[in-house]
């Protein structure tokens, strides 16, 4: 490829012409790459851009159908896993394989060969622990730690085989700012000894910090090879998604409005043993502003934008929409209060697989918008509707009769998002409004949720990219283990503040709380 | 070795219709091998099981009547199916709606009336549903799995009938048959084509197919039944009632059923007998399946299922053919159907020698 410096010693690993194709897709045309002993190599690329199926096939779970893999300058086939494992490959995923009730110790062994010596395989656990700063108390209980912790468990096994490269699976998504930095220390250490990494991400701020060298993919090929020195994020950006995108403006200035939602000592039981339970939240959002709530996976985001939604009924007077008690009320009867939701996942919850666009639209349209009446659907109207969302919000779909899950990611995100916001809500609260679109559709909604405040509309962004969050809310707040913080202008804060937020602390010190806008 | 199912990225739409009628040319090339196999000719069997039965306006009536029930109870079934609500005890609620409304036909025996046969309809339905109720109340009080609450109440309402007509209810007339008394004409569906025994409960399967299909075009709650059926979540998310859907489904199913079999004992046979169907409800889930839970498939796959009960006498009348033969073809048709509908969905690769650790 293009401005790629020659390594000074021969690759660990190289790939040469690596394609694999699924029905309908090549996800890996060609590709190229070669990552050097101690060098730290990113893999760049949006979502669907074919940086999984790559791994896969360094790590023997897919077989390639084209190309060559040079280990150590010699050519080797990964047949499976197992193998890779034996040649020194070991790899983080972004999902952790590990049994909740067990103890960490236990994990770490369940996955070694039988017969291991459990005292020395103690002390290379508390060796390797005080080593690469990966604090870990082997006798904990897995259901007792945080994410961050979990993904320690899975680098220290990695890190017991001794790889030559450790491979890591977007590592940083489930991660608060400082268990990035802690995370990158331990990386740039290992490297520093000699272990090659490969890296998975999409956040070009990350992969500026991290790495010496990027691959970048884009639709399955290699656009480029970079030095990253050489780049700005804007450069990688451009790169990664083919054309430049226009730099966001500014949340800007508000009307600041009546309070639209109030949620008032909102307290939840877990609806199951793998629920959050949701414990005294208060918070308002007024007309015309965007309040951002930060998060890491698994803190009681879906349980709260249920309990807001009225998919879960709350106690009187813990859910009110513009003043009115709703939290005995059912999720039509809010949404003729005003309430429009999307839930962050997509298929089997925002929208039905199998129903087409149409189906989909009525889905929380037929009432506000009339689409059905005593009972009967009042299917041409629904099928304008669709229309009318996929043209204002520009989904590609073969049309209104186009099953939900025949669009891509992107495209059914706008669709739903759409679909409320065609709406006319007076209140929005929307998870993870932008999570694995493409960089596009993320600016389309975006832009939306901003134009609607921007109306009057009250908006209430719940997510764990804390990027979209510092770009798009006006004051923020972060959620952990079902209690949310106290809220902060964004302007007030950085996000290492809102990291703390995000670890469980309640209030920051020496910075001012608004409890509006 | 083994085998490892795959699933299709994109399923053929064609072949979901399709495959009804392969599953069908499948039967029938196993019917030729099974009639080889016990030395009957297979053309003639072929013949005497689905030619022979239609060859007269008999015939054609009696195809009718045994498609009335199969269809009735399919319809109201694939709409539950629709929605995940697996009632498999159509035979039971049938059973009850047979001795509610049979019940008001020998409550006013001696009376004449043009209200009588209403009213039957009415208990007939109320009955299937009350016994459907039963899985409903339970499946979403306690969680109790509605397959087998409804199936295991089919052998309860089968002996409760039994005690009936051996006990209270028996024809004291009867040379101590175990049957109650032949209802009177106010009683009894009337026939609608002479020479034949088609009765008006034909005319009301074809109302049901109709109202069927309105209801899972036009109408909200089948909209609804098809999203939690689909997505469960999404269904809560729109508003929609898991626990609603759970009674509507069921009580459908059951309501049908009870009318299906008030026309039966009505209808075809007059009085009450410790056997009044030959499995009506249970075929019935059949014929859901093959006509694709749509009721337009649903009345095609009546009618061939009910062929297929005609075909068994014809075959065991003029071949000398067990009875057992119906079940076999029905069997083997619901075997294929299913066989086909996975290969659809899947494709079959031999799984790798090397066990892959799941990521």
């Amino acid at each position: 490829m293009s401005a790629s410096p020659e390594p000074a010693t021969a690759p660990l690993l190289e790939l040469r012409g690596m394609t694999r194709s699924f029905p309908g897709v090549l996800a890996n045309d060609q590709v190229d790459l070669s990552i050097a002993p101690g060098e730290i190599h990113a893999l760049l690329g949006e979502n669907g851009a074919g940086k999984s199926t790559l791994v896969k096939m360094i790590y023997g779970i897919l077989k390639p159908d084209a190309g060559e893999i040079l280990w150590k300058g010699e050519v080797t086939e990964i047949p499976s896993p197992a193998f890779a494992r034996d040649l020194g490959i070991a790899m983080v995923f972004q999902h952790f394989s590990l049994f909740d009730s067990l103890t960490v110790f236990e994990n770490i062994i369940l996955g070694m060969d039988a017969g291991e010596d459990s005292a020395r395989l103690r002390r290379d656990i508390a060796e390797i622990s005080a080593r690469y700063g990966l604090p870990l108390d082997p006798d904990r209980h897995v259901y007792t730690l945080s994410v961050g912790e979990r993904q320690r468990i899975e680098i220290i096994r990695c890190l017991l085989l001794k790889p030559a490269l450790l491979v890591m699976d977007e590592p940083t998504s489930v991660l608060t700012p400082q268990e990035v930095d802690q995370l990158f220390e331990t990386l740039r250490q290992l490297a520093d000894e000699g272990m090659s990494i490969l890296y998975i991400s999409h956040k070009l701020a990350e992969i500026k910090a991290l790495c010496s060298h990027a691959t970048i993919l884009r639709g399955g090929r290699v656009v480029d090879s970079v030095a990253v020195d050489q780049e700005t994020p804007a450069t990688l950006a451009a790169k990664m998604m083919g054309a430049a995108l226009a730099a966001e403006p500014e949340p800007g200035e508000r009307v600041p409005g009546e309070t639209r939602l109030a949620l008032e000592n909102l307290t939840l039981d877990a609806a199951d043993e793998f629920g959050i339970p949701l414990r005294n939240i208060s918070l308002q959002v007024r007309g015309g502003e965007i309040l951002g709530i930060a998060g890491v996976a698994g803190n009681g985001q879906d349980e709260l934008l249920k309990a807001i939604s009225g998919e879960t009924r709350a106690t009187p007077g813990a859910v009110r929409i513009d003043g009115n008690d709703c939290g005995h009320l059912g999720p039509n009867d809010r949404r003729m209060l005003g309430l429009a939701t999307i839930p962050e996942e997509r298929l089997g919850h925002g929208a039905v697989p199998g129903i087409d666009l149409t189906g989909n639209g009525l889905l929380t349209a037929f009432r506000r918008l009339k689409l059905a009446t005593r009972g009967f659907i009042h299917w041409g109207a629904s099928g304008r509707f669709a229309d009318s969302v996929v043209e204002r919000f520009r989904v590609k779909a073969s049309g209104n009769r186009a099953p939900a899950d025949s669009l891509s990611g992107g495209n059914l995100q706008k669709f739903i998002v759409g679909r409320e916001i065609c709406q006319d809500p007076e209140l929005l609260v929307v998870s993870q409004p932008t999570w694995g679109v493409d960089a596009g559709a993320a600016r389309t909604i975006h832009d939306a949720l901003r134009a609607l405040a921007a109306r009057g509309t009250a908006v209430l962004v719940i997510s764990q990219d804390l990027d979209e969050l510092m770009r798009i809310s006006h004051r923020i707040a972060a959620i952990c283990a079902g209690s949310v913080s106290a809220t902060y202008r964004v302007g007030d804060v950085s996000a290492e503040q809102i990291g703390l937020l995000m670890a469980g602390t309640a209030e920051l010190d020496g910075v001012e709380a608004v409890h509006a806008a | 070795m083994l085998l490892k199912l795959i699933r299709r990225p994109s399923p053929s739409r064609a072949m979901v219709w399709l495959s009804p009628l392969i599953a069908l040319a499948l039967t029938l090339l196993s019917g030729v091998i099974l009639f080889a196999f016990m030395g009957v000719d297979p053309a003639g069997a072929l013949y005497a099981f689905f030619v022979e039965p239609l060859t007269s306006r008999y015939g054609w009536g009696e195809l009718a009547v045994k498609a009335t029930p199969l269809v009735l109870i399919a319809v109201a079934l694939s709409i539950g199916f629709r929605a995940g609500v697996w009632n498999i005890g159509a035979e039971g609620q049938l059973i009850l709606g047979a001795i509610c409304g049979g019940g008001i036909a020998l409550l006013f025996h001696d009376i004449e009336g043009f209200w009588i046969l209403p009213l039957m309809i009415l208990c007939g339905i109320a009955g299937g549903m009350a016994w459907a109720a039963i899985p409903a109340f339970l499946r979403t009080r306690f969680n109790a799995n509605e397959i087998l609450v409804s199936l295991m109440l089919t052998y309860v309402a089968g002996l409760f009938l039994s005690y009936l007509v051996h006990g209270p209810w028996r024809d004291t007339d009867g040379f101590n048959f175990p049957e109650s008394r032949v209802f009177n004409a106010s009683a009894t569906l009337p026939t609608i084509l002479s020479g034949t025994r088609l009765h008006l409960g034909a005319v009301m399967a074809l109302a049901v197919v109709v109202a069927g299909w309105v209801l899972i075009a036009r109408t909200l709650i089948g909209f609804q039944v098809k999203v939690i059926g689909e997505a469960p979540a999404a269904g809560r998310y729109a508003g929609f009632s898991v626990r609603r859907v759970i009674w509507f489904s069921l009580l459908l199913g059951g309501g049908a059923a009870g009318l299906a079999g008030l026309i039966e004992v009505a209808g075809p046979i007059g009085q009450l007998q410790p056997s009044i169907s030959p499995g009506y409800g249970f075929t019935a889930i059949i014929v859901a399946f093959v006509g694709r839970l749509h009721p337009l498939g649903v009345l095609f796959a009546g009618l061939l299922m009910a062929l297929s009960y005609l075909g068994g006498e014809s075959a065991q009348i003029t071949l000398n053919l067990p009875l057992a033969v119906t079940g076999v073809f029905q069997g083997m048709l619901l075997f294929f159907l299913l066989a086909c509908d996975v290969l659809i969905h899947y494709r079959i690769r031999p799984a790798s020698a090397s066990a892959v650790k799941p990521s």
